[in-house]
């Protein structure tokens, strides 16, 4: 009896079991002190946890890991492209950022969702090639209408007049609202605004779940029909989900790059549905199931891979590459894992069904 | 009769599938507090009235019905579930509709949670209030106490047995306000004997309080129990309204099954000393909605097996498990040799086909010409219809003996098409049919299954296709196992019928016993017969 249980135990959680592993050998190999590592996770800790957190909401739908939250972070750069265009500094520029967002994030959410009715069961897919059409519509957007139709001004354009530069420098909010509260402990400094902005979010998700919205959204998770048969507005459901996953990841989006400093206009945001999503998965988290847990779990295992791999190859066979090499590789491959396990679980849940029949015949005779 | 006031009058309602006729002017009242039993076989249009009764989906975008609907009093005409919801009609249905990760209680309370208020609601709608678990498990353990079940308001939908999740689905219904008329479909079938028994105490303590209900069964002992009158359907008709203290199981039955019989079974060639040529022991199937337990059976070579009862007993999951569509396990001995289970090649191999009840999912390439359709399986399967280069190394395909086969099956099966590149799914349902049987004909099989040969097709059709297989078994001799929901089609069809009921076997009969025999065996009623003669 016992034995089974570790061995579900370890199948159900392999992915984390793999990444502590990982890690473990990656500390002794780089050479870090613990303060560097502590340091550094706490950086990435609050720069990522937000957007990760975005990933929830659809995933309590029954959607799936949404790709499509780089649709909210276009939203969020293109609210950071106006602040800096218009000087607001700090604070107050980081939450007009987020109110310049916050529309357009919901007007993409919309259309994302309701293209998603329209390929049920197939939503990660479907959002993952979302975000590249809606990356064109945002290039045409900042690179060609930016400058002449949308009036900017600044030295932010290219020297043709017309169009934003590769970057952007985010000084006017470069870590405002991590350093707003300084604290360091034993030489580790701690973003505490960051982090009480992260755990109001955590509470607004436990709220959520408790509200009749969040009631719906599982009640569809489990079987659109009979939340249909109900009375629950089935499709409703699942465009505000995606909706409030959308405006939640331009909120993240902006408190990322206020840690970064710099906005990489064409290619922050390209990335950052994979490495999210990826993060989630790193923590335990299925494409059905996810909770807050598997947020701060992943986002810690994830990059402390990313950040000691580099030092440990390179210590290893003197090759820095391997890290970078790494971070594309573990990212898209613990992607499709989580996919493989996910499906082998439901076939082993199907079989278990079987051998109970068996079971249940064996006991009549 | 004029005891209770009248709760429900269905006047003169027909209803017709594209000029497909199910209901034909059927009348009937339900008085207050009445427990009304309505039997009849498959597609005797039972669920059909029902569905009209609640308003669904069905009934509406295939054009509605005629006749009227009078509850309370008052006319009505529903367009959707809900608005037969809100006129206090409560509808069970077989198949469960339950959330399992949800608990009992979320589930009696689903989408009417009750709520406390909060402010963001004022801004962005009601659906931001918070659920309220209090007063939802109190709401919930009022409907279970009603129902009087022992049932946790905890418990999760998945970790239940069947009998805990019927009673969910009851305690859903009767959570509602100013329930008048509950619809129960079949809600013994999944039950235990015991779980049963209590359910049908708590119908009857139910009706007392004033709910009047449908009970839809095909056990017919449970009618007996707990009902005030009966209605048995066939064909679109009611034939017959009975009092339950003026009539008894044998009658009852009769009016069931018992249409006129014409041609019976000519071949009652019962040659027991004919060589075993199948053995099938302890087989178990799991083929959801149709699950099969412990079945033993046993075929002789060269005759028509008929394997019938009514849906969802486990029949169709003989031949699924069988031919590895679906997990099974036990023993099946096909010739001497022990057939490996749960790979469809290797039983294709070793010389058993299978005609699947699902036509255009499972048995044909929709979009594929007939010559592909009759050949597929073949060349798949035992390398036919292929010519052969570099010691076999390379396989093409052998288009002049295709087309050959495809030809001839046409012209033997009367095939209706334009030329044999015609695409499948271009055919009428028939003629479909005929080319699945010709795609098992082109393996030539030593063992032949057919599951629901006859299902959605005209009756011209139908004698077509019964005629082919019982040509194919007196010339080619092959055995063939027949699996049918149409008891009348198995008797002039098949040497001896099995019936299943639940999964297992319930008792295999010569086919020239009369159908009453059989629909007792169908209605597992076997020894209700000699109580009702006394």
């Amino acid at each position: 009896m016992k034995k089974t249980n570790i061995k579900s135990f370890v199948l159900d959680n392999l992915v984390p079991i793999i990444f502590i592993v990982i890690g473990i050998f990656g500390i002794m190999f780089s050479g870090f002190s613990a303060t560097a590592i502590a340091n550094e996770m706490m950086t990435r800790l609050a720069r990522n946890s937000f957007l990760v957190i975005s990933l929830l909401i659809p995933i309590m739908a029954g959607m799936g890991l949404n790709f499509g939250m780089t649709l909210g972070a276009m939203a969020g750069q293109i609210g950071l492209i106006f602040i800096t265009e218009w000087g607001i500094v700090g604070i107050p520029g980081m939450i007009l950022a987020a109110i310049i967002s916050t529309p357009i994030s919901i007007f993409l959410g919309y259309i994302c969702g309701k293209i998603l009715n329209m390929a049920k069961g197939r939503e990660m897919v479907t959002s993952y090639i979302i975000g590249f059409f809606i990356n064109g519509v945002y290039q045409l957007i900042v690179l060609f209408l930016m400058g002449v139709i949308i009036p900017i001004k600044s030295d932010i354009l290219l020297p043709r007049g017309y169009g934003i530069r590769n970057t952007v420098n985010l000084i006017g909010i470069r870590k405002c609202l991590d350093n707003l509260i300084p604290l360091k402990i034993a030489g580790v400094s701690i973003p505490l605004a960051t982090f009480l902005v992260i755990a109001l979010l955590c509470l607004f998700i436990i709220w959520f779940r408790k509200t009749k919205l969040g009631q719906d959204m599982r009640a569809v998770s489990q079987d659109m029909e009979v939340a249909r048969d109900s009375g629950i507005k089935v499709e409703e459901t699942r465009i505000l989900s995606i909706i409030i996953s959308t405006v939640l990841a331009g909120y993240g989006m902006i408190i990322y790059l206020q840690n970064m400093g710099t906005l990489n206009t064409y290619n922050s945001h390209n990335q950052i549905g994979m490495f999210s999503a990826a993060a989630l998965l790193v923590g335990g988290a299925s494409v059905s199931k996810a909770n807050i847990r598997n947020v701060f779990l992943g986002v810690i295992l994830f990059h402390l891979m990313f950040y000691v791999s580099p030092y440990a190859g390179k210590n290893l066979i003197g090759e820095a590459q391997l890290g970078e090499y790494f971070r594309v590789f573990v990212s898209y491959g613990v992607i499709t894992l989580s996919l493989v396990l996910y499906e082998l679980k439901k076939k082993r849940d199907k079989l278990e069904r079987g051998k109970k029949l068996a079971l249940m015949q064996e006991e009549d005779k | 009769m004029n005891k209770a006031p009248m709760l429900l009058q269905a006047r003169g309602i027909k209803k017709d599938f594209f000029g497909n006729v199910v209901l034909k002017d059927i009348n009937f009242t339900l008085e207050k507090g009445q427990i009304m039993g309505l039997v009849g076989e498959n597609g005797a249009g039972k669920s059909t009235l029902m569905k009209i009764l609640f308003g669904m989906k069905d009934i509406t975008e295939t054009g509605g019905y005629q006749g009227d609907i009078i509850l309370d009093g008052e006319k009505v005409h529903f367009e959707t579930p809900f608005d037969a919801l809100a006129a206090g009609i409560g509808m069970v249905h077989q198949e469960f509709s339950l959330l399992p990760d949800f608990s009992s209680t979320e589930n009696i309370q689903l989408n009417r949670e009750s709520v406390n208020y909060n402010v963001t609601s004022e801004i962005f709608g009601e659906r931001l209030n918070t659920l309220n678990k209090k007063e939802m498990r109190k709401k919930a353990v009022e409907a279970i106490n009603k129902l009087g079940v022992d049932l946790s308001p905890e418990m999760v939908v998945s970790e239940m047995p069947v009998g805990h999740k019927q009673f969910t689905e009851i305690s859903r219904e009767l959570s509602r306000e100013k329930m008048k008329l509950l619809i129960l479909d079949e809600p013994t079938a999944v039950l235990t004997e015991k779980e049963a028994e209590t359910l049908l105490k708590t119908m009857r303590k139910l009706a007392d309080s004033g709910i009047s209900i449908i009970f839809i069964t095909h056990r017919l002992g449970e009618i007996m129990e707990v009902c005030d009158k009966i209605l048995v359907m066939r064909d679109g008709c009611i034939i017959s309204e009975l009092e339950k203290d003026k009539t008894n199981v044998r009658e009852i039955t009769k009016a069931m099954v018992g249409r006129e019989v014409k041609g019976i079974s000519e071949n009652k060639r019962e040659n027991s000393d004919a060589p075993e040529i199948m053995n099938i022991s302890h087989l178990w199937v799991n083929m959801p909605g149709e699950i099969v337990r412990d079945v033993n059976l046993s075929v002789k070579k060269g005759e028509i097996l008929g394997i019938g009862g009514l849906a969802g007993q486990g029949k169709l999951g003989i031949p699924n498990g069988i031919m590895g569509l679906y997990q099974a396990g036990g023993k099946v001995i096909f010739d001497g040799k022990e057939i490996q289970l749960n790979d469809a090649k290797l039983c294709l191999k070793e010389g058993l086909a299978f005609v699947s009840e699902d036509r255009r999912g499972v048995g044909l390439l929709l979009d594929e010409s007939l010559e592909w359709n009759v050949s597929f399986t073949a060349m798949q399967a035992q390398d036919k219809y292929l010519k052969k280069y570099f010691n076999g190394l390379i396989k093409w395909r052998d288009q002049k003996a295709i087309e050959e086969v495809t030809q001839k099956y046409i012209d033997e099966l009367q095939i209706k098409c334009t030329s044999s590149k015609q695409k499948a799914k271009e055919l009428s349902g028939g003629n479909q049919q005929k080319i699945c049987l010709a795609k098992a004909f082109a393996l030539e099989p030593r063992l032949l299954m057919v599951s629901e040969p006859t299902r959605g097709i005209d009756v011209g059709a139908k004698a077509l296709v019964l005629e082919a297989l019982k040509k194919y078994n007196q010339e080619a001799g092959t055995t063939i196992i027949m699996v049918s929901s149409e008891l009348e089609e198995l008797r002039t069809t098949c040497d001896r019928i099995a019936i299943i009921t639940d999964g297992k076997v319930a008792g295999i009969l010569p086919a020239h016993t009369s159908s009453e025999e059989f629909g007792y065996l169908m209605v597992g009623a076997k020894d209700m017969v000699k109580e009702g003669e006394k």
